[in-house]
């Protein structure tokens, strides 16, 4: 081996390290009744120490793990059973693994035939554990083994875009042939005028007769590149005979439920465990706790750094570039280190996602319900313990609608939607907050129902005129239910109020937007991390208050001329043409001493989200910081129109401003009269 | 004349086992660190089959396969994207790129040899 391969040698034996550490605690448990999911992670390390130790020609090393390979996966597909003998065996065969890894990398061979006995041992508990155990890992994948030749009809025909991505078919059936003997048919019947050939188009199709040994696994792989770019139907074509109606075609799933597709769901589950965990980088789990410590200290120490820039500030001190620059750069540290810690508690909220599938079969086969999951951005990263509050108003929504979205099939059938109802879900980041979106196809609230259950309800008064967003917004309050939205599935009308608190305690705010016939759309917005945001300090006579910068558009001092009274609603802000609403926020905290009219003071825009922008009245704007959020729930209660409170560098607690909140709570939100307010 | 394998990848510890693996194969190999220089080399001579990494700085992988995909001096090129199994939605936006194929980081050898003489015999 020349010397330039030392270098990715030593990656090997870091690989071979991470494996065997992960490996050790995992044998020790085996002795206890070993699960699969346990199994599966030894088997990926063995397997990854003998491919990296084939591409170096460590024959001995290789061959050993093969064996223990075969072991392994005989325990895999439960053709063995652990007794006392195998754990014994095997627990020596890893020190082995440990002991010719240590060989390899150092050079000192092991003595001749070191390992010859324990292979030995491997073996022979095998045999005696599973007298007619296969001994090929290979056959192991396949229930019924195919010791017969079996006739497969395969139906291939590429889409035409098979060939713009450089496949090539007649490498696949070239492939094909390899397996077994092949009798071939091909079908130009799409083959146009020769005027109208595209090129780069696939025109033929294909009907192969492949007469093989190989498990239809071996044939699905040679397609595996392009099952998505043609129609591909491989069937044994003496089926009955062997009583399989082994039919796989590509728009049923390998995981399809049938006799043949057995096959591969046992190749395909082991295929699917080894994605669960990375394998790239090694890996350390870490208690929670500890991370969460971190986060924490790392949240005092953001308040300490800004108390420390704020305190230099005020020293007023002449020369002082040199410390400048230093507290600048502890400034930029300090931000790395915090992205740093919450990097480590981001977690892509698949793993809530991925739940919900299952309950909405549940849900739907309870209620004789057609529906299906379509879910785009799983990949979004957001905080732990966001991810894990998610979980249940999640859960929630999703029944909900199932059950009362959904319309029964034939209901759907008659009109003309398919009788499959959709249920998606997406999660995107959307300006510093991360978007979630539960969405039905079916019939949408129905808004008549609702208002006339507000009105008997007394909830809202009789005359009293809503918007439809209105209506809709109304089944967020507790205790709300009408009959359509009792049932055993969702409860009682418990729910969406609590739903909604659910989420508010998350710093997160939920809406529903929904179209009679069409279905409604429940959409979550979330907060990236619920431990620091980046805020503007307003000064609002001698308090400060934080308002996040993510809903702040522009701040500005308007003149006198612009500020107008209107009847019912409150000071607007003539801005470019349209009108902003007010809010004095010193009459909002009822705050004395401060400034009351906006052309001396500063008004800033927010957006507040679906109620449109709206303007704070505040004094002056002290500076834009970093601040680490505490909660106000967890010490006082829910206030409308604040989101947290912070400590600021000075020392001095500070609030912080939740903008939807705020318009919510403010008698002049645009859209509604002051009656509105009622409903919250 | 053996078949020439361009192997495009910002780890140099990647780019030596691919090289390696693929040269006890029998085939040619130039090495490229990211999308723009693979392109550089694709511009300069005849490649039989792309291996490419999808993370890397300046240009990555699925941006790679895009460009090359919309070129006709090359594309018909079989592109193989190296993916890690948990990153599934880099490799559906790799195969609707125009990607041939697909190998899983970290691989065997003889696997990456199987897959390469899949498209590139």
């Amino acid at each position: 081996m020349d010397g330039r391969l030392s270098q990715f040698l030593q990656t090997y034996f870091e690989e071979c390290r991470d494996s065997l550490s992960v490996c050790e605690p995992l044998v020790a448990t085996l002795g206890e009744g070993a699960d699969q999911e346990t199994i599966n992670t030894i088997f990926r390390c063995i397997h990854s120490i003998k491919g990296g130790g084939a591409a170096f020609g460590f024959e001995r090393l290789v061959a050993f793990c093969h064996g223990l390979e075969t072991a392994l996966e005989a325990l895999r597909s439960h053709r063995v059973v652990l007794d006392r003998a195998g754990y014994s065996v095997l627990v020596r065969s890893f020190d082995m693994v440990a002991d010719l890894v240590a060989a390899a990398q150092t050079g000192v061979d092991l003595a001749a035939g070191a390992e010859a006995g324990l292979a030995r041992d491997l073996q022979a508990w095998l045999l005696a554990a599973a007298p007619t155990a296969p001994p090929s890992p290979c056959q192991a994948l396949t229930p019924s083994p195919a010791e017969e030749p079996v006739t497969w009809r395969i139906q291939f025909a590429p889409e035409s875009n098979l060939l713009r991505k450089a496949n090539e078919p007649l490498l696949l059936i070239r492939e094909l042939s390899r397996l077994g003997q092949v009798h071939i048919i091909a079908d130009t019947g799409r083959v146009p005028d020769l005027d109208s050939i595209d090129p780069e188009a696939a025109y033929l199709a294909w009907d192969i007769d492949l007469t093989t040994t190989a498990p239809l696994n071996d044939i699905l792989e040679v397609f595996e590149f392009v099952t998505d770019d043609c129609r591909l139907t491989v069937a044994q074509r003496d089926a009955a005979a062997n009583g399989l109606p082994a039919r796989l075609s590509d728009d049923t799933a390998p995981t399809a439920a049938g006799p043949e597709s057995v096959a591969i769901t046992s190749n395909g589950s082991s295929r699917a465990s080894a994605s669960a965990v990375p394998t790239s980088a090694p890996t350390i789990r870490v208690d929670l706790d500890k991370v969460d410590r971190l986060a924490n200290m790392v949240g005092e120490i953001v308040i300490a750094q800004s108390m420390l820039a704020q305190r230099f500030a005020e020293l007023g001190v002449r020369d002082r570039t040199e410390i400048n620059h230093g507290l600048e750069q502890l400034a930029q540290y300090t931000r790395d280190l915090q992205d740093s810690v919450m990097a480590i508690r981001a977690q892509p909220v698949k793993s809530v996602f991925q739940r919900m599938p299952r309950i909405v079969r549940d849900v739907a086969a309870l209620l004789g319900k057609e529906a299906r999951v379509v879910t785009t951005g799983e990949q979004t990263e957001i905080d732990k313990t966001v991810i894990e509050q998610l979980a249940d108003p999640l859960t929630h929504l999703v029944r909900n609608a199932v059950d009362h979205g959904l319309e029964p099939p034939d209901e759907r059938d008659r009109l003309g939607k398919p009788r499959e109802g959709t249920i998606s879900l997406s999660a995107d980041h959307r300006g510093g907050r991360i978007v979630i979106e539960i969405a039905d196809d079916g019939r949408g609230i129905n808004r008549p129902r609702v208002l006339e259950k507000a009105r008997n309800l007394g909830l809202i008064a009789e005359d009293h005129a809503l918007t439809d967003a209105d209506i809709d917004a109304l089944i967020f309050l507790p205790g709300f239910s009408t009959n359509e939205l009792v049932s055993e599935i969702s409860g009682r009308g418990v729910g969406m109020d609590v739903v909604k608190r659910n989420i508010q305690a998350l710093g997160g705010r939920i809406s529903v937007t929904s179209t009679a016939g069409e279905g409604s759309r429940f959409s979550l917005s979330l907060p990236l991390t619920l431990a620091v945001l980046d805020g503007l300090v307003v000064a609002v006579g001698a308090e400060s208050y934080i308002i996040p910068i993510q809903v702040i558009v522009e701040s500005l001092r308007p003149r006198a001329t612009d500020v107008h009274r209107v009847v019912g609603r409150g000071d607007v802000l003539a801005l470019r043409g349209s009108y902003v609403p007010l809010v004095y926020l010193h009459r909002v905290f009822e705050v004395e001493g401060a400034v009351s009219d906006p052309s001396k003071g500063i008004v800033v825009i927010i957006d507040a989200e679906d109620r449109g922008q709206i303007g704070l009245v505040v004094d002056d704007l002290l500076g834009q910081q970093q601040v680490v959020v505490k909660s106000l729930e967890a010490n006082y209660e829910p206030v409308q129109g604040i989101g947290g409170a912070t400590i600021l560098g000075s020392g001095q607690v500070a609030l912080i401003l939740d903008a939807a909140g705020l318009a919510t709570s403010s008698p002049h939100r645009p859209g509604s009269d002051s009656q509105g307010g009622r409903i919250r | 004349m053996s078949k020439r394998v361009l192997t495009v990848d910002d780890s140099k510890t990647m780019r030596d086992m691919v090289v390696f693996t693929l040269r006890q194969g029998g085939y040619d190999t130039v090495e490229a660190c990211d999308g723009s220089d693979a392109l550089r080399h694709l511009a300069s001579g005849r490649f039989d089959c792309v291996i490419t990494d999808l993370n890397m700085p300046v240009m990555d992988g699925i941006e790679l396969v895009r460009s090359v995909r919309s070129d006709a001096t090359h594309r018909g090129v079989p592109i193989l994207m190296l993916t890690t199994e948990s990153d599934t939605t880099k490799k559906d936006a790799g195969r609707a790129a125009g990607a041939t194929g697909w190998l899983v980081k970290p691989f065997d050898p003889d696997k990456l040899l199987a897959t390469v003489r899949k498209v590139c015999p």
